[in-house]
């Protein structure tokens, strides 16, 4: 047994080592194998993930993870409605980030219609900073719950204190909290509300203070540090293989961020760093995600400063795509005008006229890459949507990764793994 | 080196298997007419054109054509940055296709989810089992001939004997209806579902749409 398994915890290593003289004199030390069925509903699954575990004593031998309880065919229902139809669908895939979904999901059906380079600048800076906003939400969360999972309670009260004020400026921004639908095809539902930007900066002011008190909390806490260093550690050469993406590769050392790789929205003028990790283990993952944030505030602030027509728009800059048959024409507009009645009604009974043809757009979430690869035959509906959700790809390494780890382990890894079932079976 | 260029070697590689790039929005797509060779030109794409990321594997059902079955398979080079989508048709009487997960790993869940929703089997794949759908599940979902609001079954203890729970799912959008009720109906049940396979939602009998002249009806499915 102990050469068909790697120890990669110094816990497990230790205990099998201590184990294995003495089952050559005594075989009836080692027992059956026990299964355990860790979930579906389990506080440190995040979601409803089932993990069919193998265990000799308290050291996993074989794990086997179990998706799909919150399959709703989301591809399935993308096929039977108009693109704009769609949006509110994306707020429930990731639903830590849904500002981030709306905003991939735009870009892929305007990457179809040829309409990237048509974006106003207005509206390319919103689209960053709700992403960024998204972003550090999805990771305080992330990191709360994972600190939380091995035993600090402490680090998830101050990073949801943090993340209720986000979710109050994203209520000021969309008027919802959580199902955000805020970007339509081709603009966004509507600009920033007055007093907006002086509100996010007073909350970036507080989030960096915040950001290194978790830090403070965790970096050198020697329980935290114990029960995440050397856990969990995917090599370079594995995280590639299993498609990982996000944070969870960068941690492992791959300096991959579509935010600079394949700039979208206005990321090239836009300074930041991405950080990676050395080692791969739970740790590296932790600490790349407080650096990420870190670098969100950054991008946050540049977008503040930098956006065209200001904080109150005074002069009108467009947040939409002014062509008039891409989103939907101003009421009054639509009320007084012959044409723009007709697109009015094109619009809402056809749906946006996409060409046909087949585009994939990947964008940098806060849990890795979400793409959206949409094959299209024309009109207002694809024929087929296909969602590559970071969750599910990122998922699939468990089954390698658990073997030869403690059972107490497997919260530290999942917390560092940071998943959201939502996403994951769509 | 560009996306293009890389196309070009794998053409260069395999010759007539491989079509010419073609490009849209800028991405490069290619097609395999033989599928019987992807696992060798997809070793090759990774070890010798440096694709060493699978970014995601798709199906597409093209209902009434033939082949019924698309794959598509999204790559991605870590070192140069380039994306490539590579194509292959597989006819419904074979429904299947050689694996892939011996040239990246990452394809292991991707081809069981593309088996589980639309019954493409994978030859060779060291766990092929359903991953979103139930073991024992009857059907596979995304085929274009599966009902939106779901199919009923014989076997109570493995799917839903009736429709289900929220009966109809989401509203279906038909463009150039006369109204609201023909423009929105709760389901559309496909004319090549038999009907005892179907929902049960026919004794409903959404109206027929009316061919109103200068608005162009759309056929779906």
């Amino acid at each position: 047994m102990a050469t068909e398994i790697q120890y990669p915890d110094p816990a497990a290593r230790l205990a099998a080592g201590a184990a294995s003289p003495a089952a050559d004199e005594l075989p009836d030390m080692h027992g059956e194998k026990m299964v355990l069925n860790m979930g579906p509903s389990h506080p440190a699954t995040h979601g409803v993930l089932r993990m069919v575990l193998e265990l000799d004593g308290e050291i996993i031998t074989k794990a086997t993870p179990e998706v799909g309880y919150l399959h709703r065919g989301d591809e399935k229902i993308a096929e039977n409605m108009t693109y704009t139809q769609f949006i509110p669908y994306t707020d429930r895939l990731d639903y830590l980030a849904p500002l981030a979904n709306n905003v991939a999901y735009a870009l892929a059906v305007e990457k179809l219609m040829g309409l990237e380079q048509a974006l106003p600048p207005r509206c390319r800076y919103i689209r960053v900073i709700c992403c960024e906003l998204a972003r550090v939400s999805a990771h305080l969360l992330g990191l709360g719950s994972f600190a939380m999972d091995v035993g600090a309670l402490t680090v998830f009260l101050f990073t949801f204190t943090e993340r209720e004020k986000i979710y109050n400026l994203i209520e000021a921004l969309t008027g919802a909290r959580l199902t955000t639908s805020y970007t339509r095809i081709g603009g966004l539902s509507r600009d920033l509300p007055p007093g907006w930007v002086g509100q996010c900066r007073q909350f970036l002011e507080e989030v960096v203070r915040n950001i290194d008190e978790t830090e403070q909390l965790l970096s050198r806490n020697r329980i935290f540090v114990d029960r995440t260093r050397e856990v969990g550690v995917i090599s370079r050469e594995a995280a590639i293989d299993f498609g990982l993406t996000g944070p969870n590769l960068r941690g492992s050392g791959v300096e991959h961020d579509l935010r600079k790789e394949h700039p979208y929205l206005v990321y090239d003028q836009l300074e930041f760093d991405v950080p990676v990790g050395s080692v791969g283990d739970c740790y590296d993952r932790y600490l790349v995600r407080i650096e990420e944030m870190r670098q969100s505030v950054r991008i946050l602030r540049q977008c503040l400063e930098k956006i065209p027509g200001g904080a109150d728009n005074a002069a009108g800059e467009p947040i939409d795509i002014p062509d008039g048959k891409t989103v939907l024409p101003s009421k009054h507009k639509v009320l007084t005008s012959m044409e723009e009645l007709i697109h009015q009604f094109m619009l809402v009974t056809e749906g946006v006229n996409a060409p046909p043809g087949e585009v994939y757009f990947g964008a940098e979430n806060p849990k890795g890459e979400l793409g959206f690869y949409i094959n299209s035959r024309g009109g207002g509906t694809p024929y087929r949507m296909k969602i590559r959700s970071p969750s599910f790809v990122n998922l699939s390494i468990l089954s390698h990764l658990m073997p030869g780890h403690m059972v107490s382990d497997t919260v530290a890894i999942f917390g560092s793994l940071d998943f959201v079932m939502g996403e994951c079976d769509r | 080196m560009s996306p293009v260029e890389l196309a070009q070697k794998l053409k260069v590689r395999f010759g007539n298997l491989i079509s010419e790039p073609k490009e849209f929005r800028g991405e490069i797509t290619v097609e395999l007419s033989d599928a019987d060779v992807l696992a060798e030109v997809c070793a090759f794409a990774k070890t010798d054109l440096g694709f060493d990321f699978l970014v995601d594997i798709t199906s597409i059902d093209n209902y009434g054509e033939d082949p019924r079955w698309t794959l598509v398979y999204h790559l991605y080079g870590l070192g140069h940055h380039g994306a490539l989508r590579l194509k292959t048709a597989v006819s419904e009487e074979l429904s299947e296709v050689l694996t892939v997960t011996g040239v990246w790993r990452t394809a292991e869940w991707h081809e069981r989810e593309i088996f589980d929703m639309m019954g493409i089997r994978f030859r060779g794949h060291p766990d092929l089992r359903r991953i979103l759908m139930w073991e024992g599940y009857p059907h596979y979902p995304l085929r274009k001939d599966f009902p939106l609001a779901g199919k009923p079954t014989e076997a109570p203890e493995i799917a839903f004997t009736e429709g289900a729970p929220e009966e109809g799912g989401p509203f279906v959008t038909v463009a150039g209806g006369k109204d609201a009720m023909s423009r929105e109906p709760r389901a559309r049940v496909p004319e090549s579902a038999p009907a005892d396979l179907s929902t049960g939602l026919e004794a409903k009998e959404t109206p027929k749409q009316p061919e109103t002249p200068g608005v162009e009806t759309k056929e779906f499915i």
